[in-house]
């Protein structure tokens, strides 16, 4: 008689496996997540694209003095000139890039620390349980922009600084979120299981804690990016972003300072904005997508 | 509301305010060893100046010093001197915040009124088009920036239609009183208003309408119905009012957030109020009026959670009766 | 025999869902005769709730109904609008599963009573019935101020009573009215509702899971078996000598009064109740049968007399044999 080895883990993996493409065959019937998909997959496209579809040296005045200024998208297509004749299409596709970047790193930070706080402050009971739970809450009523706006001003302004200011402002919901989730897993009855089996800590939390709230992790860090990329524009409004790194938030802020508005140059301050919007909404399609895949309680409550 | 629920929520806030103002002092001062310096970046101070600028913001003496003093001054609502107009930050910010408070005001009813009813309309005729394009306009007005929202007004209402004025809260020279006056500042107030109520209403709009779904699974709502009430009897005295409730939370925590979340919207319309104090304390950077502004900021987030955690106290019975 | 009060016929009921149709309720009939309480029973999702809603049509938009629902001779499922509105409360009402859920947490229980009144207008001093209601169900009429959490588990099924009978209906149905509630409780509802019934001459449809309680409380019941009833009759009958294998099942299952500890799988019968989107071929029931006969998968057994006005639907008593 064979035996054919199975390993408890390639049998977890299998299982991991399975659920994961459960889950992509039913995101493919969701049709707003796979609208916010599509956008998506455009823009990303079109950032990695940038030196194939557009010119670098456009970007940077002293390359542009023969170009006309403020001139519209038929003078100088596709997308026109702005007041130092810099192509409008080159800083599009290339602050798509910082915008971008901006958004994802800052998501990222956020939610590593969003994570491993509500974790340990759900998992762990104790003193220094409890000086995390508060910290997070006063952190909550910390008002994002003003914090954002002294951090960044005492760091100074350069694309690093700004992804660690927004990283650093923006995790206190997703702590709040995932200890929550924590706090009720921890309830059921597995968990108590392998307690009394005399499991580690680190086994619950790496076994049965982390698989089971990464998925609400993942659809949050989802629905964390459109507020980065948000919090990115105004930052940059505000004259905070890299005054070296074209992004779609400084392209609005010189637009404004260059009169744009008065002049009534749409083609310099639309497309930014519409970039925008297409990613902030393209990400939230994405995320309520999967939160209602993902998270048990949305998907009894769709029925 | 139970006593028991009131000072302890009334005990929190304290509480946080107090992290609030330790967290201000240690921001300005502590995580940067000397915030003259980096805050004078690319400037050439000489010595002399530099002694000047600690002392004038308190920043000699040790650690310890400075802050029993920024404790002190903080209780007696003394905020220091603006670097900038040499004004006291206090008397600067409370000029300034009645413009932010009425444009946040009248921001916030309207986007809370609009909001709520659109949240209604698309919940009730759920998957229908109506419910599709309210639901797209919210999301569109959620994901657009705020200040790029007020720009695309500007240009068409001030710059190219010529309705209403580009920015500022009255007539450059005018010497109007009274009704005209009032008349004036709220023609001023127009365009600033109705962009932080759009930027604002499509939240509102989303969270009144997942709430309204959820609310309308409810077993109560059939008992309702088998009573013999009409649908819109039940929707309106069932449905809404139960689930308003954490949307009315939602707008009161929101109204502290918007207080400063105003800023690029303020900047763009010239509206004197916190937010343009705020931008242009930025180019200074006067130190002393950020950290104010901060202050004040915080102060009011605080504040305004009270006020729905009290709000929820008040409106739903299941926390106001033992 | 007098005409029956309400007669369903051949009712079928799908609800819509993500997952496709769930078809819960497949072709039931049954009278119901004026001042008679007819018991129906049937573990969890076998459609019991689904009934009731479709009696007085209060089933999720979209719930497709067949079949009709004769009230004195009027199909309730044809009525329009407004006739129906009067119908709700006024001659059908329900007390509803589930206590907690089915009152509105943010409204005086009273006000919720007296709404169901001045909707019908059936009394003109609202205030002044709710108190005689709530004293009639055993409650001091000073709890029309209470909030539903501030009533234990009793008190709420008491005010949901209260408010079926507000309107002074002549059918009551009554959906698992005791399930919740600890044994003691239960015992006091019980003997309130037939002390009701007796005295208002109500004619009443009792939901339950739990034959034993039937046999306590009705003269006739039904069990009913995925969406199906299986069978009919004498309630003291049906729970002494059941003739469905099902029916025996369930009548084992509860050899006291309120108890509830089987009431996910009755009678440690093997297998889950079926789900109502994938229901076995033939007798739905001949999975789990323990007396099951080669034929059984393939021959869909109606319901068939068996004997002193009973009726069962199995190949047993189609056999002529006991099971
Ligand atoms: N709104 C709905 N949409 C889809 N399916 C439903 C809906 N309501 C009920 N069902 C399904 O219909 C079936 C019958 O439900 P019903 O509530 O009538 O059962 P029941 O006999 O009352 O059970 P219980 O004893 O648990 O109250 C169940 O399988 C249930 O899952
Ligand atoms: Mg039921």
């Amino acid at each position: 008689m064979s035996s054919i080895a199975v390993s408890p883990r390639s049998i977890a993996w299998q299982r991991r496996r399975r659920a994961l493409a459960q889950a992509w065959a039913q995101y493919r019937r969701h049709l707003p997540g796979m609208i916010g998909l599509g956008v998506l997959v455009v823009i990303v496209a079109m950032a990695l694209l940038a030196p194939v579809i557009s010119n670098h040296d456009e970007l940077r005045a002293v390359n542009t003095v023969d170009n006309p200024t403020w001139a519209t998208p038929s003078e100088f297509p596709p997308l026109g000139t702005d007041n130092l004749g810099r192509s409008v299409w080159a800083q599009f596709v290339w602050g798509a890039r910082i915008s971008l970047l901006v958004g994802l790193a800052a998501t990222l930070i956020a939610i590593v620390i969003g994570s491993v706080v509500g974790i340990a402050a759900g998992f762990y009971r104790g003193v220094g349980s409890a000086v995390l739970m508060r910290l997070t809450e006063w952190f909550l009523v910390i008002p994002f922009l003003p914090l954002a706006i002294v951090l960044a001003a005492i760091l100074g302004p350069s694309v690093r600084n700004i992804i660690l200011v927004i990283g650093i402002t923006s995790w206190p919901s997703t702590a709040r979120l995932v200890r929550a989730q924590v706090l009720t897993l921890k309830e059921r009855l597995y968990v108590e299981r392998s307690r009394a089996l005399g499991a580690s800590n680190r086994h619950l939390i790496g076994r049965h804690i982390f698989p089971n709230v990464s998925p609400i992790i993942l659809a949050n860090l989802t629905l964390t990016v459109p507020i980065a990329i948000l919090s990115e524009t105004t930052l940059a409004f505000l004259g905070l972003g890299d005054p070296t790194r074209a992004s779609w938030g400084k392209m609005l802020d010189e637009a404004f300072r260059a009169g744009a508005l008065s002049r009534n140059a749409w083609w310099y301050f639309l497309p930014p904005g519409l970039g925008i919007m297409a990613v902030v909404i393209a990400f939230t399609l994405i995320g309520s997508a999967l939160e209602e895949i993902l998270d048990p309680r949305l998907r009894e409550r769709r029925k | 509301m139970s006593f028991g629920y009131f000072s302890r929520k009334v005990l929190a806030a304290l509480a946080t305010l107090a992290f609030v103002v330790c967290f201000n002092f240690f921001l300005f001062r502590v995580v940067e060893s000397d915030p003259v310096a980096s805050l004078f970046r690319g400037r050439n101070l000489t010595p002399a100046q530099r002694l000047e600028l600690r002392q004038e913001f308190g920043l000699d003496g040790s650690k310890g010093e400075q802050f029993v003093r920024y404790l002190q001054q903080t209780a007696q609502l003394n905020l220091g001197r603006s670097y900038r107009s040499n004004q006291p930050v206090s008397s600067e910010i409370r000029e300034r915040a009645w413009p932010t408070i009425a444009l946040v005001g009248v921001s916030t009813l309207f986007s809370a009124i609009f909001g709520i009813l659109i949240g209604i309309v698309a919940a009730w005729r759920r998957r229908t088009k109506a419910d599709y394009g309210w639901t797209g306009f919210s999301m569109a007005t959620y994901s657009m920036p705020d200040f790029w929202l007020g720009m695309l007004l500007l240009i068409s209402f001030a710059v190219a239609l010529g309705w209403f004025p580009v920015g500022g809260i009255t007539d450059t020279g005018s010497d109007a009183t009274g009704v005209a006056k009032l008349f004036d500042q709220a023609h001023h107030m127009f365009l600033p208003a109705l962009t932080l109520t759009l930027a604002y209403l499509g939240e509102y709009a989303l969270v009144m309408r997942s709430s309204l779904l959820d609310t309308m699974r409810e077993d109560y709502l059939t008992l309702a119905r088998a009573k013999g009430l009409r649908d819109v009897v039940v929707r309106n005295r069932h449905a809404v009012p139960n689930a308003l409730l954490p949307v009315v939370t939602l707008i009161a925590i929101n109204f502290g957030f918007v207080l400063s979340g105003a800023i690029a919207v303020e900047t763009i319309f010239s509206w004197p109020g916190l937010g343009l104090l705020t931008y242009d304390a930025l180019k200074g950077p006067d130190l002393p009026m950020l950290q104010g502004l901060f202050l004040v900021f915080s102060a009011a987030v605080i504040f305004f959670n009270l006020v729905a955690d009290l709000l929820y106290g008040f409106l739903d019975p299941r926390v106001r009766t033992p | 025999m007098t005409a029956p009060l309400l007669s369903v016929r051949d009712l079928h009921v799908t609800y819509r869902s993500e997952a496709g149709p769930v078809p819960a309720v497949r072709g039931v009939s049954f009278d119901l005769h004026p001042g008679e309480t007819l018991g129906l029973a049937g573990e969890s999702g076998c459609g019991k709730s689904t009934i009731a809603g479709a009696l007085l049509k209060v089933l999720p938009p979209g719930t497709e109904v067949t079949g009709e629902v004769l009230l004195d001779g009027e199909d309730v499922l044809q009525m329009k609008p407004g006739r129906l509105r009067a119908v709700r409360w006024t001659e059908m009402s329900i007390v509803f599963q589930g206590a907690l859920h089915a009152l509105n947490p943010v409204q005086r229980v009273g006000n919720q009573i007296e709404e169901a009144i001045e909707t019908h207008r059936t009394t003109p001093a609202a205030t002044a019935r709710v108190a005689e209601l709530l004293e009639l169900v055993g409650l001091p009429a000073r709890r029309a101020g209470d909030y539903p959490h501030q009533l234990s588990g009793g008190q709420r099924q008491r005010v949901l009573i209260a408010l079926a009978l507000a309107c002074n209906p002549r059918v009551l149905i009554a959906d698992e009215p005791t399930t919740a509630l600890d044994v003691m409780v239960q015992a006091q509802v019980l003997e309130l509702l037939e002390r009701l019934q007796r005295e208002l001459a109500l004619s009443m449809i009792f939901i339950t899971h739990d034959l034993s309680t039937l046999s306590y409380v009705c003269r006739r019941t039904a069990v009913m078996y995925a969406g199906r009833i299986v069978e009919e009759g004498p309630a003291e009958e049906v729970f002494a000598h059941p003739r469905h294998p099902y029916a025996s099942a369930l009548a084992a299952a509860f050899p006291l009064i309120g108890d509830h500890s089987h009431r996910m799988n009755p009678s440690g019968l093997p297998g889950d109740p079926p789900d109502p989107r994938a229901i076995p071929s033939g007798c739905p029931f001949h999975l789990r049968c323990a007396v099951v006969q080669p034929e059984c998968p393939e021959l869909d057994v109606e319901l068939w007399p068996a004997g002193d006005g009973r009726r069962a639907a199995c190949i047993h008593v189609l056999a002529g044999a006991a099971p």
